[in-house]
């Protein structure tokens, strides 16, 4: 039975809104769904990877001769296995790529550059073989001086990691190689001016931890290549089809012969939309003539796949007395890991985009350190410049005397508000998410001593992009619903109620699916918080193909004219004398007779999505930090953001915790921690900690609604906005708790500890 | 004529020119335009741009209409969880040689 949250009913929509059994749920709690892990192919061998000690060095050479003898052993793959790529940037905002540095990521060549980075590979018949085969490969290495730190690798005298990198971005064009890929700018407005205008200007600086995306699920990929140079893989990925594309491009394969299909996923954050194993699987399978199948340990996942950037930002901010911002400006630090590329450019958009401010400078540098490549991660690049920034603005409030809500309310963003990167708002919700959080039982409790109450607002952008789906009406009537972008959180569910109130039949009769890379169009990948934005603009765009096409064949059945018959509620109707004549017919009826009026009946969805609108969030948490151990407990966390609509109310609060207790996380306690030797001191989730449900409380959720006008049913991105207030609010909460502004993130214990005892808060 | 503001550092390309006001009716005509105008622009004009028209932001959509008096930025491409854009993915199978030591 829908349950509905209010206003779906009075939106004329049945099931948009409510919260519905989830599709793949029951698979999911029996443990019957297939994971990139558990999935198998008959007489398939194991592949392993073989990885570089060392976090920087030239490879000499490589000798796999004594592996390659070893029996059990069908295939070892090295860098001479892959033709070497074109330098070409392969643009897309943030994250630019180059496929040089693809092919030299997935397998090094000239140089390992990260502990963990891939040097060569095996397939053997048993995991024990395998891993024997990898102690027979010699690699001689030839090691060298590493950087870690992203202010240390921008020095003139650092470690340099490739030597044909030069600066893009300043002028005069650089005569030296140097670790700095790239500075990127935002302007707008006179900061200068901005600043003599101010009374009140704060300038702070703050360091960010590298933290791992930490999905549950490890990459994993079986491949089978056949003799006739085609290829199946089955992989755990946010887009399959751009595996395809990466892995046709590496290993020089025609797309059409490839064929992905992704797997159960068990999270990916941004993580998963990069190729590690998929095109060694292949390799390796194509060299062997049997499928291949791999699978990352936790250790691997922490050294060898994408993390998210360290950071150092400078913010400085001026505001009137009575509190209105008059001009901002931050230099962002990003690292990118062992090639360029780190989500600086949107951390320069982000940073202030919460508010209206005529005079905005934003600077940014993309750092390249011997350090796993960068992934996406969830609104990359937000979290860290909102941190700063949120954190300083809590500190204007604090300064001018001002509530922390109110101070934001003065400067938020509205429709119409010109953003800090350029163009105007359309209809946002930040001041909604604002008022919501003042209006909760939560902002007005008390607190005890050594308890602080932290508030912070966040903005990501949204996209749309390209997003094929199908509906087919089986022959009884149901039916089978297809996307293409793999569902995270929530897509199946959240499609079938757009399906089944455009279509007018009940939700259970619609069984969605994701499809291979072989059964509809082109996807892009789930990212961007856009698949059910995208993925539900689609889907009335292919029930209304169904709906014209019935309309259609009553029109032939009934030899009527289309302004005798119309569409409602889930039937063609006969309008007028014709109604006298002949009864309604629903999609089960014309399914019985489908072959008689022209045959099966579908319709698909093939757009590239446009429209998206931003989402914005305000978070407020409350903590207790204990002064004797510096541990900080979260007692309260309330999350408010804008959905535009919610299509699965359910889902939608779960992306909002879920972004929370990730945020959390990348406040109190996650960060990647190096030793001198530059190698990784706590690749597995006993050492790097992740909050687990006991660490958290119950996550309280705000569902705002301001609909999006450029989507027919109002839908925004959900996704990512929700990781990126948690580091400043908890921040900001610290700050009340302790009296202590926190500029270093983790606020892990023994940071705590040692800032309370330096202001003598501390007796132990 | 619509007014046309380059975001970030495509000014650069331009030799420091950030503002434009262009004929365009569509983004097609737009990129035709600026590219002409600057030539060096017309590389990150296909693969690295996003167009913001009248506070809506599009990616990859040369029909997008343009209207005489909307404001137009040109922004870095917005991906967010997403790496690569499948314009660049299309393109040709692997090329160049095996690792020569």
């Amino acid at each position: 039975m829908a349950e509905t949250n209010g206003h779906s009913q009075a939106n004329g929509h049945s099931y948009v809104g409510t919260r519905q059994i989830r599709p793949d749920g029951v698979d999911k709690v029996t443990g019957r769904a297939r994971f990139g892990a558990d999935f198998n192919l008959p007489g398939q061998l194991i592949g392993r990877v073989l990885r570089s000690p060392h976090p920087h060095a030239r490879i000499v050479s490589i000798d796999a001769s004594k592996a390659e003898a070893l029996p059990g052993v069908k295939a070892v793959i090295t860098r001479d296995d892959f033709g070497d790529q074109p330098s070409e940037f392969i643009p897309a905002g943030e994250m630019m790529m180059n496929y040089k540095d693809v092919v030299r990521n997935v397998m090094a060549r000239e140089k390992a550059l990260y502990e963990g980075h891939a040097v060569a590979a095996v397939a053997a018949t048993s995991v024990a073989i395998a891993r024997r085969a990898l102690k027979l490969i010699d690699v001689k290495y030839e090691v060298l001086p590493h950087v870690i730190d992203v202010v240390e690798a921008m020095r003139p005298d650092a470690p340099l990691l490739h030597d044909d990198l030069f600066t893009v971005g300043v002028e005069p064009k650089p005569q030296k190689p140097s670790n700095v890929a790239k500075r990127v700018e935002i302007k707008v407005g006179d900061v200068d001016a901005g600043f003599k205008k101010a009374d009140l200007i704060v300038e702070r600086e703050f360091k960010t931890a590298p933290v791992h995306q930490g999905y549950i699920e490890p990459h994993a990929a079986v491949a089978s290549a056949s003799e006739d140079g085609s290829v199946e893989l089955w992989t755990t990925t946010q887009g399959h089809f751009i595996v395809r594309a990466h892995c046709a491009r590496l290993l020089g394969l025609d797309m059409g012969k490839v064929r992905v299909t992704a797997t159960e996923i068990g999270g990916g954050f941004g993580g998963k939309t990069v190729v590690y194993l998929e095109p060694l699987a292949i390799a390796l399978s194509r060299k062997a003539k049997r499928p291949v199948k791999m699978v990352m340990s936790r250790e691997e996942v922490f050294k060898a796949s994408g993390p998210t950037s360290g950071a150092t930002v400078r913010v400085k901010m001026g505001a009137t007395r009575d509190g209105k911002f008059v001009a901002g400006f931050a230099e962002l630090k990003y690292q990118a890991g062992a090639f360029q590329g780190s989500p600086v450019q949107p951390g320069t958009m982000c940073a202030y985009a919460p508010y209206d401010i005529e005079n905005v400078h934003v600077i940014g540098y993309d750092v390249v350190s011997n350090r796993p490549k960068v992934a996406a991660y969830r609104a990359p690049g937000a979290p860290i410049s909102e941190y700063a920034v949120e954190s300083v603005v809590d500190e204007i409030a604090k300064k001018l005397g001002l509530d922390p809500i109110e101070l934001r309310m003065m400067n938020a963003a509205r429709e119409g508000t010109k953003a800090a990167y350029g163009p105007k708002f359309g209809p946002i919700g930040l001041e909604e998410t604002l008022n919501s959080i003042k209006k909760t039982e939560h902002w007005n409790t008390p607190l005890r001593k050594w308890q602080g109450r932290g508030v912070a607002s966040g903005f990501w952008f949204n996209i749309g992009g390209e997003t094929s789906v199908s509906l087919t009406v089986n022959e009884d009537g149901t039916i089978s619903l297809m996307a293409g972008t793999p569902d995270i959180g929530g897509l199946r569910a959240a499609l079938t109620s757009v399906a089944a109130d455009e279509l007018g039949v009940p939700y259970e009769k619609i069984r969605p699916i994701i499809g291979d890379t072989g059964s509809l169009g082109f996807n892009f990948l789930t990212g961007g918080s856009r698949s059910a934005f995208s993925g539900s603009m689609a889907i009335v765009e292919a029930a209304r193909q169904i709906k014209q096409e019935l309309i259609a064949r009553a029109c032939k059945l009934w030899e009527a004219k289309p302004d005798q018959v119309e569409w409602k509620d889930g039937a063609v109707r006969p309008l007028g004398a014709l109604g006298e004549k002949v009864k309604p017919m629903t999609i089960a009826d014309f399914a019985k007779v489908s072959g008689k009026t022209g045959g099966p009946i579908g319709g698909s969805g093939r757009i590239n999505a446009q429209g998206a609108g931003p989402s914005f969030g305000t978070h407020l948490v409350d903590l207790e930090v204990d002064p004797e151990t510096g541990r900080t407990t979260i007692l309260r966390y309330t999350v408010a953001q804008d959905a535009g609509r919610a299509l699965h109310p359910a889902y939608v609060e779960g992306q909002y915790q879920g972004g929370a207790v990730q945020g959390i996380g990348w406040a109190l306690n996650e960060e990647y921690i190096y030793g001198e030797d530059g190698k990784l001191q706590n690749a597995g989730f006993l050492d790097y900690r992740m909050p687990v449900a006991s660490d958290v409380p119950m996550i309280d959720t705000v569902l705002v609604e301001v609909g999006n006008p450029k989507h027919p049913y109002g839908v925004r991105g959900v996704g990512e906005t929700p990781i990126v207030p948690p580091l400043a609010a908890i921040a900001n909460a610290m700050e009340n708790a302790t009296g202590v502004r926190f500029t270093e993130l983790p606020m892990s214990p023994p940071k705590v500890l040692k800032a309370l005892k330096d202001k003598g808060l501390n007796k132990a | 004529m619509a007014r046309v503001v380059l975001v970030g550092n495509l000014a650069q390309v331009t030799g420091g020119v950030a503002e434009f006001d262009l004929s365009a009716t569509s983004v097609q005509q737009l990129f035709r335009q600026l590219a002409e105008l600057h030539p060096a622009l017309e590389p990150h004009l296909e693969t690295g741009v996003a167009v913001a028209i009248d506070g809506q932001i599009y990616q990859d959509a040369l029909f997008a209409p343009i209207d005489e008096a909307s404001e137009v930025f040109l922004l870095p491409q917005i991906a967010g969880g997403a790496s690569w854009q499948r314009l660049d993915l299309r393109t040709a199978a692997a090329r160049g040689r095996s690792f020569a030591r």
